[in-house]
Protein backbone atom coordinates (compact mmCIF):
# COMPACT_ATOMS: atom_id res chain seq x y z
CA UNK A 1 0.00 0.00 0.00
CA UNK A 2 2.63 2.42 1.25
CA UNK A 3 6.24 2.37 -0.28
CA UNK A 4 8.79 4.88 0.95
CA UNK A 5 12.12 4.44 -1.44
CA UNK A 6 14.68 6.04 0.10
CA UNK A 7 13.23 9.64 1.23
CA UNK A 8 14.94 12.18 2.51
CA UNK A 9 13.84 15.58 3.42
CA UNK A 10 14.71 18.96 4.74
CA UNK A 11 12.86 22.16 5.25
CA UNK A 12 14.56 24.62 3.27
CA UNK A 13 17.57 25.98 5.35
CA UNK A 14 16.99 23.10 7.73
CA UNK A 15 18.66 20.14 8.69
CA UNK A 16 17.21 16.76 6.70
CA UNK A 17 14.57 15.50 8.64
CA UNK A 18 15.16 11.78 6.91
CA UNK A 19 17.84 10.83 4.77
CA UNK A 20 17.64 7.45 2.72
CA UNK A 21 14.46 6.20 4.85
CA UNK A 22 12.57 3.42 3.76
CA UNK A 23 9.37 1.74 4.67
CA UNK A 24 6.81 -0.26 3.73
CA UNK A 25 2.80 -0.49 4.67
CA UNK A 26 1.00 -3.45 3.79
CA UNK A 27 -2.98 -3.04 3.02
CA UNK A 28 -5.25 -2.61 6.12
CA UNK A 29 -2.45 -2.54 8.64
CA UNK A 30 -2.38 -0.03 10.97
CA UNK A 31 0.85 1.82 12.03
CA UNK A 32 1.55 4.19 14.98
CA UNK A 33 4.08 6.64 14.29
CA UNK A 34 5.57 7.89 18.11
CA UNK A 35 8.30 9.75 19.18
CA UNK A 36 9.06 13.14 20.35
CA UNK A 37 8.02 16.48 18.95
CA UNK A 38 10.21 17.54 16.73
CA UNK A 39 11.47 14.57 14.97
CA UNK A 40 9.59 14.99 11.84
CA UNK A 41 6.69 12.40 12.45
CA UNK A 42 4.44 14.93 11.17
CA UNK A 43 6.26 15.63 8.10
CA UNK A 44 5.80 11.54 7.15
CA UNK A 45 2.24 12.04 7.60
CA UNK A 46 1.81 15.42 5.19
CA UNK A 47 4.36 13.52 2.86
CA UNK A 48 2.25 10.47 3.06
CA UNK A 49 -0.73 13.34 2.08
CA UNK A 50 1.27 14.70 -0.96
CA UNK A 51 0.96 18.15 1.20
CA UNK A 52 4.90 17.94 0.96
CA UNK A 53 7.72 16.39 -1.49
CA UNK A 54 10.50 14.53 -0.68
CA UNK A 55 13.67 16.00 -1.42
CA UNK A 56 15.04 12.65 -2.85
CA UNK A 57 13.54 9.58 -3.14
CA UNK A 58 10.08 8.72 -3.68
CA UNK A 59 6.74 7.99 -1.70
CA UNK A 60 4.73 5.84 -3.57
CA UNK A 61 1.04 4.73 -2.46
CA UNK A 62 -0.54 1.78 -4.56
CA UNK A 63 2.40 1.97 -6.73
CA UNK A 64 1.71 5.26 -7.89
CA UNK A 65 4.19 8.06 -6.84
CA UNK A 66 2.49 10.46 -4.33
CA UNK A 67 3.05 14.18 -6.06
CA UNK A 68 0.28 15.98 -4.76
CA UNK A 69 -3.38 15.27 -2.19
CA UNK A 70 -4.83 11.51 -3.37
CA UNK A 71 -8.12 11.92 -3.69
CA UNK A 72 -8.51 8.18 -1.40
CA UNK A 73 -6.15 9.15 1.37
CA UNK A 74 -8.24 10.76 4.36
CA UNK A 75 -6.47 13.06 6.59
CA UNK A 76 -7.35 14.10 10.20
CA UNK A 77 -4.90 16.75 11.84
CA UNK A 78 -5.28 17.71 15.77
CA UNK A 79 -7.33 20.57 15.60
CA UNK A 80 -8.50 23.37 13.27
CA UNK A 81 -9.03 21.38 10.46
CA UNK A 82 -13.35 22.18 10.64
CA UNK A 83 -14.39 25.43 8.59
CA UNK A 84 -15.62 27.76 11.73
CA UNK A 85 -18.35 29.52 9.31
CA UNK A 86 -19.93 25.87 8.42
CA UNK A 87 -22.09 24.18 10.59
CA UNK A 88 -21.14 20.42 11.80
CA UNK A 89 -23.55 18.63 8.94
CA UNK A 90 -21.87 21.16 6.08
CA UNK A 91 -18.37 20.48 7.90
CA UNK A 92 -19.43 16.48 7.15
CA UNK A 93 -20.58 16.61 3.43
CA UNK A 94 -17.38 19.25 2.72
CA UNK A 95 -15.64 16.61 1.17
CA UNK A 96 -18.66 15.49 -0.80
CA UNK A 97 -19.01 18.96 -1.93
CA UNK A 98 -15.81 19.25 -3.43
CA UNK A 99 -15.79 16.18 -5.00
CA UNK A 100 -18.86 17.07 -6.56
CA UNK A 101 -17.35 20.54 -7.36
CA UNK A 102 -14.54 18.58 -9.79
CA UNK A 103 -16.31 15.95 -10.55
CA UNK A 104 -14.55 12.51 -10.65
CA UNK A 105 -11.27 13.88 -12.92
CA UNK A 106 -9.08 11.23 -10.70
CA UNK A 107 -7.23 14.27 -9.86
CA UNK A 108 -9.19 15.95 -6.81
CA UNK A 109 -12.03 13.18 -6.56
CA UNK A 110 -11.90 9.62 -7.53
CA UNK A 111 -12.35 8.75 -10.73
CA UNK A 112 -14.43 6.13 -12.42
CA UNK A 113 -17.13 6.39 -9.00
CA UNK A 114 -20.55 7.71 -9.95
CA UNK A 115 -20.95 10.85 -8.18
CA UNK A 116 -22.16 10.11 -4.67
CA UNK A 117 -25.39 11.36 -2.83
CA UNK A 118 -24.40 14.37 -0.89
CA UNK A 119 -27.25 13.79 1.06
CA UNK A 120 -27.31 10.63 1.81
CA UNK A 121 -23.54 9.71 2.95
CA UNK A 122 -23.93 13.16 4.93
CA UNK A 123 -26.32 11.59 6.70
CA UNK A 124 -24.99 7.96 7.10
CA UNK A 125 -21.61 9.59 8.56
CA UNK A 126 -23.57 11.92 11.24
CA UNK A 127 -25.71 8.94 12.54
CA UNK A 128 -23.00 6.63 12.63
CA UNK A 129 -20.89 9.29 14.46
CA UNK A 130 -23.70 10.10 16.80
CA UNK A 131 -23.78 13.82 15.08
CA UNK A 132 -27.51 14.21 14.38
CA UNK A 133 -28.23 15.84 16.82
CA UNK A 134 -25.69 18.47 17.03
CA UNK A 135 -25.38 19.08 12.81
CA UNK A 136 -26.59 22.70 12.86
CA UNK A 137 -24.16 23.73 15.10
CA UNK A 138 -20.99 25.77 14.70
CA UNK A 139 -17.62 23.87 15.42
CA UNK A 140 -17.57 26.83 18.44
CA UNK A 141 -20.22 25.25 19.87
CA UNK A 142 -18.92 21.88 19.78
CA UNK A 143 -17.13 19.94 22.75
CA UNK A 144 -13.73 18.98 21.62
CA UNK A 145 -14.75 15.44 21.12
CA UNK A 146 -17.84 16.53 18.79
CA UNK A 147 -15.30 18.21 16.41
CA UNK A 148 -13.18 15.53 16.28
CA UNK A 149 -16.19 12.83 15.66
CA UNK A 150 -17.05 15.68 13.20
CA UNK A 151 -13.64 15.58 11.39
CA UNK A 152 -13.81 11.71 10.90
CA UNK A 153 -16.92 11.85 9.51
CA UNK A 154 -15.97 13.97 7.25
CA UNK A 155 -13.04 12.74 6.29
CA UNK A 156 -14.48 8.93 6.34
CA UNK A 157 -17.48 9.95 3.89
CA UNK A 158 -14.74 10.00 1.42
CA UNK A 159 -14.62 6.27 1.40
CA UNK A 160 -11.18 6.70 1.68
CA UNK A 161 -8.51 3.61 1.43
CA UNK A 162 -5.73 5.10 3.33
CA UNK A 163 -6.34 7.00 6.86
CA UNK A 164 -3.55 9.65 8.01
CA UNK A 165 -4.00 11.17 11.47
CA UNK A 166 -1.94 13.86 12.88
CA UNK A 167 -2.20 13.28 16.97
CA UNK A 168 -5.82 13.49 16.51
CA UNK A 169 -7.30 13.37 20.20
CA UNK A 170 -3.82 15.00 22.00
CA UNK A 171 -6.68 17.89 22.78
CA UNK A 172 -8.97 15.50 24.54
CA UNK A 173 -9.58 15.05 27.76
CA UNK A 174 -8.88 11.14 28.77
CA UNK A 175 -12.32 9.17 28.52
CA UNK A 176 -13.30 10.78 25.10
CA UNK A 177 -10.05 10.30 24.07
CA UNK A 178 -10.80 6.27 24.65
CA UNK A 179 -13.47 6.52 23.51
CA UNK A 180 -12.42 8.10 20.35
CA UNK A 181 -9.28 5.67 20.30
CA UNK A 182 -11.95 2.53 20.44
CA UNK A 183 -14.22 4.08 17.72
CA UNK A 184 -11.08 4.18 15.78
CA UNK A 185 -10.98 0.48 15.87
CA UNK A 186 -14.20 -0.32 14.97
CA UNK A 187 -14.15 2.35 12.14
CA UNK A 188 -11.00 1.26 11.21
CA UNK A 189 -12.43 -2.94 11.26
CA UNK A 190 -15.65 -1.64 9.28
CA UNK A 191 -13.92 0.21 6.69
CA UNK A 192 -11.17 -2.12 6.31
CA UNK A 193 -8.35 1.48 6.11
CA UNK A 194 -5.30 1.24 6.43
CA UNK A 195 -4.33 3.30 8.98
CA UNK A 196 -1.13 5.40 10.29
CA UNK A 197 -1.65 7.68 13.37
CA UNK A 198 0.89 9.86 14.03
CA UNK A 199 1.40 10.94 18.18
CA UNK A 200 3.52 11.54 21.14
CA UNK A 201 1.36 9.24 23.35
CA UNK A 202 2.89 6.21 24.16
CA UNK A 203 -0.54 4.47 25.04
CA UNK A 204 -2.43 5.80 22.32
CA UNK A 205 0.55 4.25 19.69
CA UNK A 206 0.17 0.78 22.11
CA UNK A 207 -3.03 0.57 21.87
CA UNK A 208 -3.59 1.67 18.10
CA UNK A 209 -0.67 0.60 16.39
CA UNK A 210 -0.10 -3.08 14.93
CA UNK A 211 3.51 -1.86 13.81
CA UNK A 212 4.52 0.95 15.84
CA UNK A 213 7.55 3.55 14.03
CA UNK A 214 9.73 4.80 16.76
CA UNK A 215 11.33 7.89 16.17
CA UNK A 216 13.83 8.67 18.55
CA UNK A 217 17.09 6.37 18.46
CA UNK A 218 17.09 6.44 14.69
CA UNK A 219 13.88 5.20 13.69
CA UNK A 220 12.99 1.23 14.49
CA UNK A 221 10.08 -0.84 14.19
CA UNK A 222 7.85 -2.56 16.71
CA UNK A 223 5.81 -5.20 16.12
CA UNK A 224 2.68 -4.99 18.40
CA UNK A 225 0.86 -8.10 17.43
CA UNK A 226 -2.19 -7.88 20.35
CA UNK A 227 -3.41 -4.76 19.12
CA UNK A 228 -7.00 -3.65 18.02
CA UNK A 229 -9.41 -4.77 20.63
CA UNK A 230 -10.55 -2.27 22.74
CA UNK A 231 -9.79 -4.95 25.82
CA UNK A 232 -6.12 -4.92 24.66
CA UNK A 233 -5.93 -1.73 27.17
CA UNK A 234 -6.60 -3.99 30.14
CA UNK A 235 -3.50 -6.47 29.34
CA UNK A 236 -0.88 -7.54 30.18
CA UNK A 237 0.95 -7.38 27.11
CA UNK A 238 -0.19 -3.66 26.61
CA UNK A 239 1.24 -2.67 29.75
CA UNK A 240 5.00 -4.15 28.79
CA UNK A 241 5.06 -2.64 25.66
CA UNK A 242 4.08 0.88 27.34
CA UNK A 243 7.17 0.20 29.48
CA UNK A 244 9.00 -1.36 26.52
CA UNK A 245 8.72 2.34 24.71
CA UNK A 246 8.93 4.55 27.90
CA UNK A 247 12.46 3.23 28.20
CA UNK A 248 13.38 3.49 24.61
CA UNK A 249 11.78 7.19 23.75
CA UNK A 250 13.63 8.44 27.06
CA UNK A 251 17.00 7.17 25.69
CA UNK A 252 16.47 8.50 22.34
CA UNK A 253 15.64 12.04 24.18
CA UNK A 254 18.29 11.63 26.27
CA UNK A 255 20.66 10.52 22.98
CA UNK A 256 19.16 13.28 20.95
CA UNK A 257 20.07 15.77 23.43
CA UNK A 258 23.54 14.88 23.30
CA UNK A 259 23.58 14.41 19.68
CA UNK A 260 22.32 18.35 19.31
CA UNK A 261 24.52 19.38 21.93
CA UNK A 262 27.48 17.43 20.17
CA UNK A 263 26.35 19.19 16.77
CA UNK A 264 26.45 16.03 14.58
CA UNK A 265 22.92 15.55 14.12
CA UNK A 266 23.06 16.26 10.72
CA UNK A 267 25.73 13.76 10.13
CA UNK A 268 23.30 10.98 11.78
CA UNK A 269 23.07 8.56 9.03
CA UNK A 270 18.93 7.60 9.82
CA UNK A 271 18.85 11.29 10.32
CA UNK A 272 15.48 11.46 12.37
CA UNK A 273 17.04 14.65 14.58
CA UNK A 274 15.46 17.91 14.70
CA UNK A 275 15.74 18.14 18.04
CA UNK B 1 -29.19 45.51 22.15
CA UNK B 2 -33.11 45.58 21.98
CA UNK B 3 -35.24 47.39 20.37
CA UNK B 4 -36.42 49.15 23.28
CA UNK B 5 -32.98 50.07 24.37
CA UNK B 6 -32.99 51.83 20.59
CA UNK B 7 -36.54 53.25 20.87
CA UNK B 8 -35.71 54.96 24.29
CA UNK B 9 -32.15 56.38 23.19
CA UNK B 10 -34.29 58.29 19.90
CA UNK B 11 -36.77 59.61 21.80
CA UNK B 12 -33.70 61.06 24.26
CA UNK B 13 -31.95 62.49 21.83
CA UNK B 14 -34.80 64.36 19.91
CA UNK B 15 -36.21 65.59 23.39
CA UNK B 16 -32.83 66.66 24.12
CA UNK B 17 -32.71 68.27 20.55
CA UNK B 18 -36.18 69.66 21.49
CA UNK B 19 -35.02 71.47 24.56
CA UNK B 20 -31.76 72.97 22.91
CA UNK B 21 -33.71 74.43 20.15
CA UNK B 22 -36.34 76.15 22.80
CA UNK B 23 -33.10 77.08 25.09
CA UNK B 24 -31.77 79.07 22.12
CA UNK B 25 -34.69 80.64 20.89
CA UNK B 26 -35.23 82.01 23.76
CA UNK B 27 -32.58 84.16 22.93
CA UNK B 28 -31.01 83.07 27.25
CA UNK B 29 -27.81 82.33 25.27
CA UNK B 30 -24.76 85.06 26.59
CA UNK B 31 -23.56 85.01 22.76
CA UNK B 32 -25.23 86.97 20.57
CA UNK B 33 -26.72 84.33 18.11
CA UNK B 34 -29.89 84.66 16.20
CA UNK B 35 -32.59 82.71 17.69
CA UNK B 36 -34.13 80.86 14.17
CA UNK B 37 -30.73 78.63 14.00
CA UNK B 38 -31.76 75.50 15.49
CA UNK B 39 -35.51 74.53 14.91
CA UNK B 40 -36.29 71.86 16.61
CA UNK B 41 -37.25 68.20 15.76
CA UNK B 42 -41.20 69.46 15.83
CA UNK B 43 -40.79 71.86 13.21
CA UNK B 44 -37.64 70.25 10.87
CA UNK B 45 -39.06 66.72 10.91
CA UNK B 46 -42.76 68.37 8.76
CA UNK B 47 -40.58 70.15 6.57
CA UNK B 48 -38.55 66.73 6.16
CA UNK B 49 -41.63 64.81 5.47
CA UNK B 50 -42.72 67.77 2.98
CA UNK B 51 -39.51 68.10 1.49
CA UNK B 52 -38.64 64.67 1.00
CA UNK B 53 -40.69 63.84 -1.92
CA UNK B 54 -39.89 66.55 -3.88
CA UNK B 55 -36.08 67.94 -4.01
CA UNK B 56 -34.55 66.34 -0.88
CA UNK B 57 -35.53 63.24 -1.94
CA UNK B 58 -33.90 63.70 -5.45
CA UNK B 59 -31.06 64.80 -3.59
CA UNK B 60 -30.81 62.15 -1.02
CA UNK B 61 -31.22 59.13 -4.16
CA UNK B 62 -28.28 60.97 -6.00
CA UNK B 63 -26.08 60.48 -2.78
CA UNK B 64 -27.36 56.98 -2.10
CA UNK B 65 -26.49 56.15 -5.21
CA UNK B 66 -23.18 57.49 -5.24
CA UNK B 67 -22.28 55.71 -1.34
CA UNK B 68 -24.02 52.01 -2.74
CA UNK B 69 -22.16 52.46 -6.22
CA UNK B 70 -18.71 53.39 -4.30
CA UNK B 71 -19.54 49.97 -1.80
CA UNK B 72 -20.26 48.00 -4.58
CA UNK B 73 -16.57 49.07 -6.23
CA UNK B 74 -14.39 49.00 -3.01
CA UNK B 75 -15.64 45.51 -2.25
CA UNK B 76 -15.20 44.60 -6.04
CA UNK B 77 -11.58 45.84 -6.22
CA UNK B 78 -10.32 45.11 -2.52
CA UNK B 79 -11.79 41.65 -1.60
CA UNK B 80 -9.76 39.99 -4.61
CA UNK B 81 -6.59 42.48 -4.14
CA UNK B 82 -6.75 41.61 -0.05
CA UNK B 83 -7.15 37.67 -1.05
CA UNK B 84 -3.89 37.92 -3.02
CA UNK B 85 -2.06 39.72 -0.42
CA UNK B 86 -3.14 37.75 1.91
CA UNK B 87 -2.22 34.48 0.44
CA UNK B 88 1.18 35.45 -0.78
CA UNK B 89 3.96 36.39 1.57
CA UNK B 90 6.16 38.00 -1.05
CA UNK B 91 3.27 39.97 -2.76
CA UNK B 92 2.63 41.67 0.83
CA UNK B 93 5.82 41.93 1.53
CA UNK B 94 6.09 44.34 -1.71
CA UNK B 95 2.69 46.18 -1.16
CA UNK B 96 2.48 46.32 2.39
CA UNK B 97 4.84 49.25 2.62
CA UNK B 98 2.94 51.41 0.44
CA UNK B 99 -0.54 50.24 2.20
CA UNK B 100 0.79 51.17 5.55
CA UNK B 101 1.71 54.94 3.72
CA UNK B 102 -1.35 55.60 2.01
CA UNK B 103 -3.79 53.89 4.57
CA UNK B 104 -3.34 56.71 7.30
CA UNK B 105 -3.82 59.84 4.76
CA UNK B 106 -6.92 61.35 5.14
CA UNK B 107 -8.92 60.99 1.96
CA UNK B 108 -10.74 63.99 2.13
CA UNK B 109 -7.93 66.14 1.94
CA UNK B 110 -7.85 64.67 -1.98
CA UNK B 111 -11.00 66.14 -2.89
CA UNK B 112 -10.07 69.19 -4.53
CA UNK B 113 -7.86 67.26 -6.06
CA UNK B 114 -10.19 64.56 -7.50
CA UNK B 115 -12.51 67.45 -8.75
CA UNK B 116 -9.50 68.93 -10.78
CA UNK B 117 -9.20 65.41 -12.50
CA UNK B 118 -12.44 64.88 -12.87
CA UNK B 119 -14.68 67.62 -12.84
CA UNK B 120 -18.18 68.12 -12.35
CA UNK B 121 -20.67 64.64 -11.85
CA UNK B 122 -20.74 61.29 -10.07
CA UNK B 123 -17.28 60.21 -10.73
CA UNK B 124 -15.06 62.08 -8.73
CA UNK B 125 -17.42 61.56 -5.23
CA UNK B 126 -17.40 57.73 -5.73
CA UNK B 127 -13.84 57.72 -6.66
CA UNK B 128 -13.44 59.67 -3.26
CA UNK B 129 -15.44 57.10 -1.54
CA UNK B 130 -14.27 54.03 -3.01
CA UNK B 131 -10.50 55.11 -2.33
CA UNK B 132 -11.80 55.33 1.88
CA UNK B 133 -13.44 51.93 1.67
CA UNK B 134 -10.98 50.37 -0.23
CA UNK B 135 -7.97 50.47 1.96
CA UNK B 136 -10.53 49.51 5.07
CA UNK B 137 -11.56 46.30 2.91
CA UNK B 138 -8.17 45.18 1.85
CA UNK B 139 -6.76 45.86 5.24
CA UNK B 140 -8.73 43.45 7.06
CA UNK B 141 -9.54 41.28 4.11
CA UNK B 142 -5.47 40.49 3.71
CA UNK B 143 -5.52 40.07 7.40
CA UNK B 144 -8.48 37.62 7.63
CA UNK B 145 -6.89 35.58 4.63
CA UNK B 146 -3.50 35.92 5.91
CA UNK B 147 -4.76 34.45 9.77
CA UNK B 148 -6.07 31.25 8.27
CA UNK B 149 -4.64 28.71 9.85
CA UNK B 150 -2.27 26.15 8.17
CA UNK B 151 -4.16 23.19 9.38
CA UNK B 152 -7.49 24.63 7.98
CA UNK B 153 -6.14 25.07 4.73
CA UNK B 154 -4.23 21.78 4.17
CA UNK B 155 -7.02 19.69 5.53
CA UNK B 156 -9.14 21.18 3.11
CA UNK B 157 -6.04 20.67 0.64
CA UNK B 158 -6.41 16.50 1.15
CA UNK B 159 -9.82 16.59 0.66
CA UNK B 160 -9.31 17.18 -2.70
CA UNK B 161 -9.41 20.96 -2.87
CA UNK B 162 -7.72 22.80 -5.59
CA UNK B 163 -7.01 26.63 -5.99
CA UNK B 164 -10.49 26.97 -6.90
CA UNK B 165 -12.33 25.26 -4.54
CA UNK B 166 -9.86 26.42 -1.75
CA UNK B 167 -11.41 29.83 -2.96
CA UNK B 168 -14.85 29.31 -3.15
CA UNK B 169 -15.16 26.98 0.20
CA UNK B 170 -12.45 28.66 2.43
CA UNK B 171 -10.90 32.25 1.13
CA UNK B 172 -14.22 33.60 0.41
CA UNK B 173 -16.30 32.58 3.33
CA UNK B 174 -13.39 33.52 5.51
CA UNK B 175 -13.52 37.09 3.88
CA UNK B 176 -16.91 37.96 4.04
CA UNK B 177 -17.18 39.40 7.92
CA UNK B 178 -14.15 41.04 7.16
CA UNK B 179 -15.67 42.80 4.40
CA UNK B 180 -18.90 43.37 5.93
CA UNK B 181 -16.91 44.64 9.25
CA UNK B 182 -15.18 47.06 7.45
CA UNK B 183 -18.36 48.33 5.82
CA UNK B 184 -19.44 48.59 8.76
CA UNK B 185 -17.15 51.03 10.82
CA UNK B 186 -16.12 52.76 7.55
CA UNK B 187 -19.71 53.79 6.07
CA UNK B 188 -20.11 56.48 8.58
CA UNK B 189 -16.76 57.58 7.33
CA UNK B 190 -17.87 57.45 3.75
CA UNK B 191 -21.29 59.27 3.95
CA UNK B 192 -19.34 62.17 5.58
CA UNK B 193 -16.80 62.23 3.14
CA UNK B 194 -19.75 62.49 0.59
CA UNK B 195 -20.35 65.22 2.26
CA UNK B 196 -17.31 67.11 1.76
CA UNK B 197 -17.31 66.05 -1.97
CA UNK B 198 -21.01 67.01 -2.43
CA UNK B 199 -19.93 71.04 -1.43
CA UNK B 200 -17.34 70.92 -4.46
CA UNK B 201 -18.75 71.72 -8.41
CA UNK B 202 -22.01 69.68 -7.75
CA UNK B 203 -26.09 70.59 -7.86
CA UNK B 204 -26.95 67.35 -6.88
CA UNK B 205 -27.08 65.43 -3.55
CA UNK B 206 -27.36 66.02 -0.13
CA UNK B 207 -23.95 67.75 0.82
CA UNK B 208 -25.34 70.62 -1.96
CA UNK B 209 -28.61 70.84 -0.89
CA UNK B 210 -27.69 71.14 3.13
CA UNK B 211 -25.11 73.96 1.99
CA UNK B 212 -27.62 75.45 -0.38
CA UNK B 213 -30.59 76.03 2.18
CA UNK B 214 -27.88 76.70 5.27
CA UNK B 215 -25.84 79.56 3.51
CA UNK B 216 -27.77 80.53 0.42
CA UNK B 217 -31.60 80.28 1.18
CA UNK B 218 -31.11 81.12 4.79
CA UNK B 219 -34.36 77.70 5.31
CA UNK B 220 -32.77 76.36 8.08
CA UNK B 221 -35.99 74.21 8.32
CA UNK B 222 -35.19 72.77 5.29
CA UNK B 223 -31.33 72.78 5.89
CA UNK B 224 -31.86 70.45 8.92
CA UNK B 225 -34.08 68.77 7.01
CA UNK B 226 -31.53 67.99 4.70
CA UNK B 227 -29.22 67.15 7.73
CA UNK B 228 -31.92 64.56 9.15
CA UNK B 229 -31.86 63.32 5.42
CA UNK B 230 -27.98 62.82 5.42
CA UNK B 231 -27.94 61.51 8.73
CA UNK B 232 -31.09 58.25 8.07
CA UNK B 233 -29.12 57.74 5.60
CA UNK B 234 -25.72 56.30 7.54
CA UNK B 235 -27.84 54.99 9.91
CA UNK B 236 -29.66 52.97 7.48
CA UNK B 237 -26.73 52.09 5.86
CA UNK B 238 -24.74 50.98 9.12
CA UNK B 239 -28.11 48.98 10.08
CA UNK B 240 -28.16 47.19 6.83
CA UNK B 241 -24.65 46.39 6.55
CA UNK B 242 -25.59 45.11 10.55
CA UNK B 243 -28.33 42.97 9.34
CA UNK B 244 -26.41 41.73 6.52
CA UNK B 245 -23.78 40.31 8.59
CA UNK B 246 -26.19 38.97 10.74
CA UNK B 247 -27.82 37.21 7.98
CA UNK B 248 -24.30 35.95 5.98
CA UNK B 249 -22.35 35.30 8.70
CA UNK B 250 -24.45 33.59 10.79
CA UNK B 251 -21.87 31.91 12.49
CA UNK B 252 -20.26 34.96 14.62
CA UNK B 253 -23.07 35.30 16.20
CA UNK B 254 -24.01 31.88 17.86
CA UNK B 255 -23.62 31.23 21.71
CA UNK B 256 -20.65 29.81 22.18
Amino acid sequence: MIDLNSVSFAYPGGRPIFSDFSWRVERGETWAVLGPSGFGKSTLLYLLAGLRAPTSGEVCIEGQVVRRPRPRTGLILQDFGLLPWATCEQNVSLGLRIHGYYGPDGKHAPAGLPPASVRERTEHWLARLGLTSVRRQYPSQLSGGQRQRTAIARTLALEPDLLLMDEPFASLDAPTREGLQNLTLELQAEQRLTTVVVTHSIEEAAFLGGHILLFGQGIETIPNPGAGTAAYRGSQEYYELCDRLRARMGAGAAAAEAATAAESAASSPVGARLA
Amino acid sequence: MSRRALLLGTVVLLAAWQTLSWIVSAGVLPFRAQTNILPGPLVVFPVFFQQFPRALGQHFLVSLWRVLASMALSVALAVPAGLVMGQSQRLNRLLAPLVYLTYPVPKVVLVPVVVLFFGVGDAGKIFVITLILFFQILVLVRDAAANLRAELIQSVRSLGAGRRALFLYVYLPASLPAVLTALRVSVGTAVAVLYVAELYATQQGLGYYIFLEGSTLLDYPAMYAGIVAMALMGLGLYFAVDGLEHWLCPWEFVDR
